[in-house]
């Protein structure tokens, strides 16, 4: 078991340095539009995960992860912009004199953006998890609500609907890989804890996860907490990779997008979510000729024009939600231990059960 | 004369017009195994419930005595600080986590005990992974005692109905209890498995120096461990005393059978 464990470390340590080269070359090789598309799948992967503490190991089905997002986007928008740029970006309403002054690096904005998130998240968390259900869905829903509309109007800060433009823009693989990385393995780590389990105990009973001495409240709002923070990471990321930032980017609307990706990859799977996320992100852009106008022997099909994309897409994922009700993953986890498995008897799932020896 | 474990004084519990519990008043003494009998909707998983802090008893008071000697009014505490505090418990329709494995239900019922945080868990700090190890020996031990550690793999839900009571059991004995309320615990067994029930009830108590309370239907488990017997009859507490007494007592007799139309 131990030294099981240990080649597993290693592994994964290798994997990630692979996976780190690969980063280095897409950077350095590929064209912007990839690289784009790479760095939204990494990133959507962050948010997918923070969105899956909740709604698939904890068991809350929360819908606020476009409002949290939006306050890591808007640190990163309000703090990095270089000082002597800010009257550009303010021209309507000057900003106020307390913040205009005040430059963070990057690091140091998603952070805090990440923690203001986890603030708000606590704040909202104490009345609104006392709800279960749909009803828990709609608060949270509509204080994502709440959130991008005090932005909206915030101006000396936020610079309103205009939004904030001018962030130096971060299109760099490996910066975002390596936050994806770090957020992965801190994530990981928690729901592999004593916590995670305690995260799974509600989610499966949560009668019996309090007669076992789990404090409901405690839990869910530690759970919520933690996944708003690593959303706001994930906003400010998705801030400085777009350059700009915008209320409308953040629309209830938004929070659907990762809600699908935790679908398709499976409630309460870490790699499911990272899955989801490059199928969800790269499938959408591939999608993308079903937008164009399409001629066969020079007459042109009525149906393909911009829109058509996100209705193949809706029907994709009807299909996949019918038939294929636990999402790629399901629970189940993609582990070391299992690929090795496999590669020395390969199954194909067909037969379960193996001899025990 | 030995100390109270757990007392309710005047404990009543009214849903709109129906009073499920009316009065109960039990004294449950340390080391005792106390049995809580009656038909069907007498109000004994009530009485449970609001011991447990599932719901608040309209009047009364819940008296628990925990580790330190000291006597705690735990009416209304949250069922997790109650458990916190040495009461465990079972249910009727056993809830395990049940897509979880054998190993991961003992194991979640000992984080109640764990003192590092979450950042201390997250960061895997040293003084975490030490309460980690000791966890997972709590675990190993346990399940080893009752011979689930072959299966410790396997979903919950996959086992076999007896074993599922047992590995509830194990369970909240892993919340490292006082106090120990099954509800229910031969629902469905066999004269044998009840039999071999009854041994493991009594060698737990002895090992595990547990005070229980518990809820059965089956009156040879029930007369063979109870020390003394609470019956209950729509919310009202008919008879107390030792299963011998209990046994020859009227009122019992005809809550159990019904009046004898003849008489």
């Amino acid at each position: 078991m131990n030294k099981n464990g240990k080649r597993n470390f290693l592994l994964t340590v290798v994997a990630l340095i692979v996976l780190f080269g690969l980063s280095c070359f897409v950077q350095g090789e590929v064209d912007a539009y990839i690289r784009r598309i790479v760095n939204l799948c990494l990133i959507y992967a962050i948010i997918g995960l923070s969105m899956n503490i909740t709604n698939g190991f904890a068991g809350q089905f929360s819908l606020g992860q476009a409002g949290f997002m939006a306050i890591g986007a808007y640190m990163v928008g309000i703090f990095t912009v270089p000082v002597n740029l800010r009257a550009d970006v303010f021209y309507a309403v000057p900003m106020n004199p307390h913040l205009v002054n005040i430059y963070m690096p990057l690091w140091l904005a998603l952070i805090m953006g990440g923690i203001l998130a986890a603030i708000v998240a606590g704040l909202i968390g104490t009345p609104v998890l006392r709800l279960r259900g749909d009803y828990l869905a709609i608060a949270t829903l509509g204080f994502s609500e709440i959130i991008r509309i005090i932005i909206t109007n915030a101006n000396t800060i936020t610079n309103g609907a205009l939004g904030i433009k001018n962030i130096p823009s971060l299109n760099d693989v490996r910066y975002i890989f390596l936050a994806t990385a770090v957020s992965y393995i801190l994530m990981t780590l928690l729901l592999s804890s004593s916590y995670g389990r305690a995260f799974k105990a509600i989610r499966e009973d949560e009668i019996a996860a309090e007669a076992m001495g789990i404090n409901l409240f405690h839990h869910k709002n530690l759970a919520f907490m933690v996944s708003a923070f690593f959303a706001g990471i994930g906003g400010g990321l998705y801030g400085a990779l777009l350059g700009t930032v915008d209320p409308k980017n953040f629309l209830f609307t938004l929070t659907y997008n990762f809600l699908l990706i935790i679908v398709l990859g499976g409630m309460g799977s870490v790699t499911g979510s990272m899955l989801g996320a490059v199928i969800v992100t790269a499938g959408l852009e591939y999608l993308r000729i079903f937008d164009e106008p399409l001629e066969i022997m020079g007459v042109a099909i009525p149906l393909f024009r911009p829109g058509l994309r996100m209705v193949v897409f809706s029907v994709l994922l009807m299909v996949c939600v019918l038939f294929w009700r636990h999402g790629i993953m399901g629970t189940k986890e993609f582990t070391w231990d299992k690929l090795i498995n496999f590669l020395k008897h390969p199954n194909f799932g067909r037969k379960k059960e193996v001899q025990r020896k | 004369m030995t100390q109270n474990v757990l007392r309710t004084e005047h404990v009543t519990q009214r849903f709109g017009g129906v009073i499920a519990v009316n009065d109960l008043n039990i004294e449950v003494n340390e080391h005792e195994i106390i049995a809580l009998i009656g038909p069907n909707g007498a109000g004994k998983t009530t009485a449970f419930n609001d011991i447990t802090g599932v719901y608040r008893p309209t009047q009364g008071r819940v008296i628990y005595t925990g580790k330190d000697g000291k006597e705690i009014d735990i009416t209304g505490k949250k069922p997790s600080d109650i458990a916190t505090l040495g009461v465990a418990r079972t249910f009727q329709n056993i809830r395990l986590f049940k897509d979880l494995s054998v190993y991961e239900n003992v194991l979640i019922a000992t984080h109640l005990h764990l003192k590092s945080n979450f950042l201390s868990a997250m960061f895997r700090l040293p003084w975490y992974r030490q309460e980690e190890a000791r966890m997972h020996e709590t675990v190993e031990r346990f399940l080893k005692e009752v011979n689930l550690w072959d299966v410790r793999n396997e979903k919950a839900s996959s086992l076999p109905y007896g074993r599922q009571r047992y590995l509830e059991i194990i369970r909240a004995l892993a919340t490292d209890p006082k106090l120990l309320l099954l509800d229910e615990p031969a629902a469905g067994m066999n004269p044998k498995e009840t039999a071999e029930l009854t041994e493991f009830i009594r060698r737990i108590r002895d090992e595990h120096n547990l005070t229980i309370l518990m809820i059965e239907h089956h009156m040879d488990l029930v007369m063979e461990i109870s020390d003394r017997i609470y019956v209950l009859d729509f919310g009202n507490t008919i008879a107390k005393g030792d299963p011998a007494a209990i046994q020859n007592n009227e009122r019992v007799i005809t809550a159990y059978l019904g009046e004898d139309e003849d008489a």
